[in-house]
């Protein structure tokens, strides 16, 4: 499974970008996108918007679930208050379901069972706490791109430990 | 300084610990916490001293008064000083929720609710004295807070000549930076009304006038009809 994760701002600009792979089920942590499809990511995701803007007005959580799919990649979304999002793109790896029956129930396999629905919940809601802290920072703008190392290696983390 | 140093160009994908030294112009602290290492719920029951607010906030009141052409410019000011903090502290009482009323408010009542209770709490440890929506109805877009005795202006008093101002402004700027995070553009003004009857019990009696933008009750309706 390769993930690629992006905050988006307010004005729909992207403030965060981080790619990476599944660490579970003895993976690497590498992002495994195809390379002819790798800079369609930015696009599936920036198009994922539309869809974002209508369910966030239906439904006042913050983690909205898998919104949008084009084809194997599949976009999950978590709004935090202030109205910026964060999307997870996640596209599981073919060969990976021709596997034995624990990987099929992986959270690799299953992109819209409840474990990994679960599962990435749990990693947005670590990333909220940190990107609470970044705003909270005096020196943060709204909508300015965030460069922090810590954060990034923040993020790292918590796509280590949960998916 | 470390101009001189031939600077590491930034990875692009994998990040690391070791990739701290190679951001130039970013400094840390000697024991390496950041603020990414302090917990955010730590001061939930802890209060500041009302006095070092009250000097601070004279300053910022001092502050904002150089070089203002009138009151509503001073009113402004302490407005835009505001607004800030009301954008950051929308996330914060929202992250410190309980996971179950962890919500994004969807609704005009929702978010005022939120802040004349959440916020006003957290700022004031008490909420809000009231919360009411226009009775005029060419004013549909137009809603009232009241604070009985607004904690900033307990240690301030308007000069006679100044008679207009009203150092809440600083307030109605957190509650405009609220609405404004959470999708739900306004103007927040502060106005005082401890005149008349009502004067005698509440001197101080302050209302925030929130005026939400038209495309915001646009969407009120929209969203109540579906």
């Amino acid at each position: 499974m390769s993930y690629y994760f992006a905050i988006i701002g307010t004005k729909d600009n992207p403030l965060f970008e981080y790619e990476f792979g599944t660490a579970k089920q003895g993976g690497d942590g590498i992002a495994r996108f195809a390379e002819q499809a790798r800079h369609m990511n930015q696009f599936i995701v920036h198009s994922s918007l539309d869809i974002v803007e209508e369910v966030q007005w239906g439904n006042g959580q913050m983690y909205l679930k898998c919104i949008d799919r084009f084809y194997n990649n599949y976009v999950s979304c978590f709004m935090t208050g202030g109205n910026v999002k964060f999307l997870l793109l996640h596209s599981p790896s073919q060969p990976a379901t021709t596997n034995t029956s624990r990987a099929s129930t992986s959270i690799g396999a299953n992109p819209t069972s409840p474990q990994t629905e679960e599962a990435i919940k749990q990693f947005f809601t670590e990333v909220y706490e940190n990107w609470v802290k970044t705003i909270m920072n005096p020196f943060y703008n709204v909508n300015a791109e965030v460069r922090s190392p810590v954060f990034r290696s923040r993020v790292a983390a918590a796509g280590k430990k949960y998916l | 300084m470390a101009s001189s140093q031939p600077v590491k160009p930034p990875l692009a994908t994998q990040a690391s610990q070791a990739q701290r030294g190679s951001q130039p112009g970013l400094r840390y602290p000697s024991n390496g916490k950041t603020i990414y290492h302090r917990p955010l719920n730590r001061s939930r029951t802890q209060e500041l001293s009302q006095s070092s607010f009250a000097y601070l906030f004279g300053e910022m009141v001092s502050y904002a008064q150089k070089r203002v052409t009138g009151i509503q410019d001073l009113e402004k000011r302490l407005n835009v000083q505001g607004h800030p903090i009301g954008l950051k502290l929308l996330d914060l009482l929202l992250y410190r929720e309980p996971p179950r009323t962890q919500t994004r408010p969807l609704h005009i009542i929702a978010l005022l609710q939120f802040i004349t209770t959440i916020l006003w709490r957290h700022l004031f440890s008490r909420p809000a004295d009231a919360l009411e929506k226009s009775s005029n109805p060419d004013t549909p877009e137009e809603y009232m807070i009241s604070d009985n005795e607004p904690l900033v202006n307990q240690y301030i008093s308007v000069p006679k000549e100044m008679n207009q101002l009203n150092c809440a402004a600083f307030v109605a700027g957190i509650v405009e930076g609220v609405c404004d995070g959470a999708g739900f553009p306004a103007r927040v003004t502060a106005h005082s009304v401890g005149k008349g009857e009502e004067g005698e019990l509440w001197p101080g009696k302050t209302v925030f006038l929130v005026k939400f933008e038209p495309e915001v009750v646009e969407r009120e309706a929209y969203l109540g009809r579906s």
